[in-house]
């Protein structure tokens, strides 16, 4: 009987290794376009999430460990909270809760539209690490069937 | 500083439960400290919000700096102030009497996060001046609350909050298909543009299909009588404090607030919908007390109670008379208090006793000194008795019931209210007097802060009778009540305000 | 105006699930498919004949564009139908481990 090893097989292992570096910085391109492009950072959040589970998938869960282990996604979940509320405080001392303070360049730039790249930045680190914390506590958890007592 | 304090609401948990969920768990003791500290000053705020309001009648913030209806607004008004100190001062309590409580079960960094944002939330829905808004907190304190429930993860805690999640995401469903119709009816999300939108083009059958989901969503939230069956199994399962969280503050800040804001408010209360809501409120009643009679779970009778207080609270706000919407919003501030009370004896009880259970109690009278009696104050305050609180309000809600001419209702209210009385003597007989069984010869009263908040509840109890008083009266309850009754002048406050 | 009672249809499909099945994880996909349903009556509510994307670019004007509100509610709506449903499913895998079935009709230790 042959060893199992962990993951899937070997076509699928050769195409990860091609494509999740692609997949993480496509999700990083549409959260940092967020204010001239649709996406922003919920959407984006969600496919920097993706290209980790891709690895735990395709590789096993402790491969997946290596790169960006539980107590590392736990900080950054916490850090994108901390942060958005930071910036909705900061918008208060200089007039309204959540004011759009901050260089507003041109239309349609890069570094334009005030705390709005920032935000997007904070929900993508909170969405990307939540999604795949519950991935990994879902995984995780381990079903030992008990009948009824 | 005035000016900024609408947000603050939102502000201190939601910033408390973030620090909470980064430092938590590495200082010991770190998460009740924080918890109490936010907890405190919201309650402090939340008292000097009432003062702040008798001058000026009414508050709007806009958030961002975008005036409304292009912008999201928070919105303050008498009715604002009043669910505000009730949620808030309810919830400091409750959060000291958890400091305690908490140590049996595991991870309470984990359980002060979830409470935190349940605040947060309810905070929300009170102060939201724009409809979708008010749907996002809705479903914050929602969700919060689905995984306090399933808390201790036992077989029936896991049950009830499965049942339990899934009827609220089915009622938060109606609430949106609700805000969708009127969307497209007046193109507008926020609550006074709406008013006026409404009030201008007329009611059509949309307006009533949408107040009709309303009826169905926020009355599942709130535990009205065909929507119930959840609450029975949800509040018992619940460690002690979610439960008094639960039954005392989040049916009414989500079930019956949003409830008063939207049907008097926002559509404009029509008098098929407020007989519907009569009926209602008085099937609630008995349903709750005849059903709760026979319960010898502890927490399950007093849940069954919460069912049929709502049912009086419902029935004063649908008779749509002035001295009808005092009765019902005094008898929501009472209940609020006695209802937390009563679930907090029960928590002190099983900590101490180790069971829920009426038959396996007795005579805990002589051991548990302040539980015996804190527990009488509230069980004379729910039945009615003079002069508790709860006298007051079910008076109220008695004489407004005749005065508007439904005699029928109001024999109701008063054989429920007899039936109420024969249930917490029951409590009483099987649970503090009698003799101390030989099971429980060990147990001692309970730690500190539990019983300091049980006091301070007790203290609330019997002087909430004075809020009657001419002079507090205009400064408390009168402008919820005004707030409520001048439905359409909501809107042409609102904007009289901003300008 | 066919588009919306197929949206109907559509919620009145997902209600069935949650009230019929018996299954834990069916039901779960009943409400998955009543979220669903309500936010694609929210976008179509939106919809102006020959409308165009709502997306601003240099040379576009705004001309016959169709509502970008319900869109972006739209998009958080989905965010919380995705928090919800990650709850439950992870409820039901506790329940699966304490009672060792997912059959309503035996998860019934609470009565009365």
């Amino acid at each position: 009987m042959k060893k199992q090893e962990p993951g899937m097989t070997l076509i699928v292992k050769t195409i990860t290794r091609l494509t999740v570096g692609l997949i993480l910085l496509f999700g990083i391109y549409i959260v940092s376009h967020g204010h001239i492009s649709p996406g922003g950072g919920f959407a984006g959040g969600v496919i920097i999430a993706l290209s980790f589970i891709h690895i735990m998938l395709a590789f096993g869960k402790e491969a997946a460990f290596k790169r960006i282990n539980q107590k590392v996604a736990s900080f950054f979940e916490s850090l994108g909270a901390i942060m958005f509320i930071t910036i909705a405080i900061l918008g208060m001392v200089s007039g309204y809760f959540f004011l759009n303070f901050g260089m507003k360049g041109e239309p349609f730039e890069l570094f334009s539209a005030g705390t709005m790249p920032l935000l997007n930045i904070a929900i993508a680190f909170k969405v990307g690490s939540g999604l795949f914390m519950i991935v990994v506590i879902l995984v995780l958890l381990k079903i030992s069937k008990k009948g009824e007592e | 500083m005035t000016h900024h304090l609408l947000p603050l609401f939102i502000i201190i948990p939601l910033s408390a439960s973030f620090v909470n969920s980064l430092l938590g768990k590495r200082i010991k003791g770190f998460s009740d400290i924080i918890s109490s500290i936010a907890t405190l000053s919201l309650a402090v705020v939340s008292v000097y919000s009432v003062f702040l309001i008798k001058d000026s009648g009414m508050i709007v913030y806009r958030v961002g700096g975008w005036a409304p209806p292009v912008g999201i607004s928070m919105v303050m008004d008498g009715l604002t102030s009043f669910m505000l100190v009730t949620v808030n001062v309810v919830a400091f309590l409750i959060s000291i009497y958890s400091i305690n409580y908490m140590e049996k079960y595991t991870e309470k960094w984990n359980f002060y996060c979830l409470f935190l944002l349940m605040i947060a939330g309810m905070n929300g829905v009170i102060i939201s001046g724009d409809m979708f808004n008010l749907y996002v907190f809705l479903e914050i304190a929602a969700i919060s609350s689905y995984a306090l429930v399933a808390f201790g993860t036992e077989h029936e805690e896991l049950e009830a909050a499965f049942k339990y999640a899934v009827m609220g995401t089915l009622a938060s469903s109606f609430i949106l298909l609700g805000i969708v119709f009127l969307y497209s009816f007046t193109s507008t999300l926020n609550m006074a543009d709406m008013s006026m939108e409404i009030a201008r083009k007329g009611t059509s059958c949309i307006v009533l299909l949408a107040g009709v989901l309303f009826l169905v969503g926020f009355g599942l939230k709130s535990a009205l009588v065909p929507f119930h069956a959840w609450l029975p199994d949800a509040h018992p399962s619940a460690p002690a404090p979610i439960s008094a969280m639960l039954s005392g503050v989040l049916i009414k800040s989500l079930g019956i607030y949003a409830i008063l804001r939207i049907f008097f408010n926002v559509l404009g209360a029509s008098p098929k919908i407020l007989s519907v809501m009569m009926v209602m409120g008085v099937l609630s009643m008995m349903v709750g007390v005849i059903l709760a009679v026979g319960q010898w779970d502890l927490k399950r009778l007093l849940a069954y109670h919460s069912i049929s207080q709502v049912g009086y609270v419902i029935l004063g706000i649908g008779l749509g008379t002035p001295l009808g919407i005092l009765g019902g919003l005094f008898h929501l501030f009472n209940h609020s208090v006695f209802k937390s009370l009563l679930f907090l004896n029960s928590g002190a009880v099983e900590y101490a006793a180790g069971t829920r259970d009426l038959e396996k109690m007795g005579g805990l009278r002589e051991k548990m000194g302040v539980t015996a009696n804190t527990s009488l104050i509230a069980s004379m305050s729910i039945s009615g008795i003079p002069p508790f609180n709860g006298f007051w309000s079910k008076m109220i809600i008695i004489a407004a019931c005749v005065q508007a001419g439904h005699f029928a209702f109001a024999s109701w209210a008063v054989i429920g209210s007899i039936l109420t009385l024969a249930s917490f003597m029951k409590v009483q007989r099987y649970a503090f007097l009698g003799e101390l069984k030989s099971t429980l010869n060990k147990i001692k009263e309970v730690p500190f802060f539990m019983k300091l908040s049980m006091i301070v509840l007790a203290v609330i109890c019997v002087a909430s009778g004075l809020l009657l008083l001419p002079d507090v009266f205009k400064v408390f309850l009168g402008p919820a009540r005004d707030a409520v009754l001048t439905g359409g002048e909501y809107a042409k406050n609102v904007f009289r305000v901003l300008r | 105006m066919t588009v919306y009672f197929l949206c109907l249809i559509l919620f009145c499909i997902g209600l069935y699930c949650i009230f019929r099945k018996r299954n834990l994880i069916k039901i779960i996909i009943g409400i998955a498919i009543i979220e669903y349903a309500v936010n694609l009556f929210f976008v179509l509510v939106g919809y102006k004949m020959n409308g165009r994307v709502p997306i601003y670019s240099p040379d576009q004007t705004i001309l016959d564009m169709v509502d970008p509100l319900p869109q972006a509610l739209v998009l958080t709506a989905i965010v919380i139908g995705l928090a919800v449903i990650a709850l439950l499913v992870a409820l039901a895998m506790r329940v699966y481990e304490k009672y060792g079935t997912f059959d309503i009709t035996k998860i019934r230790r609470l009565k009365g």
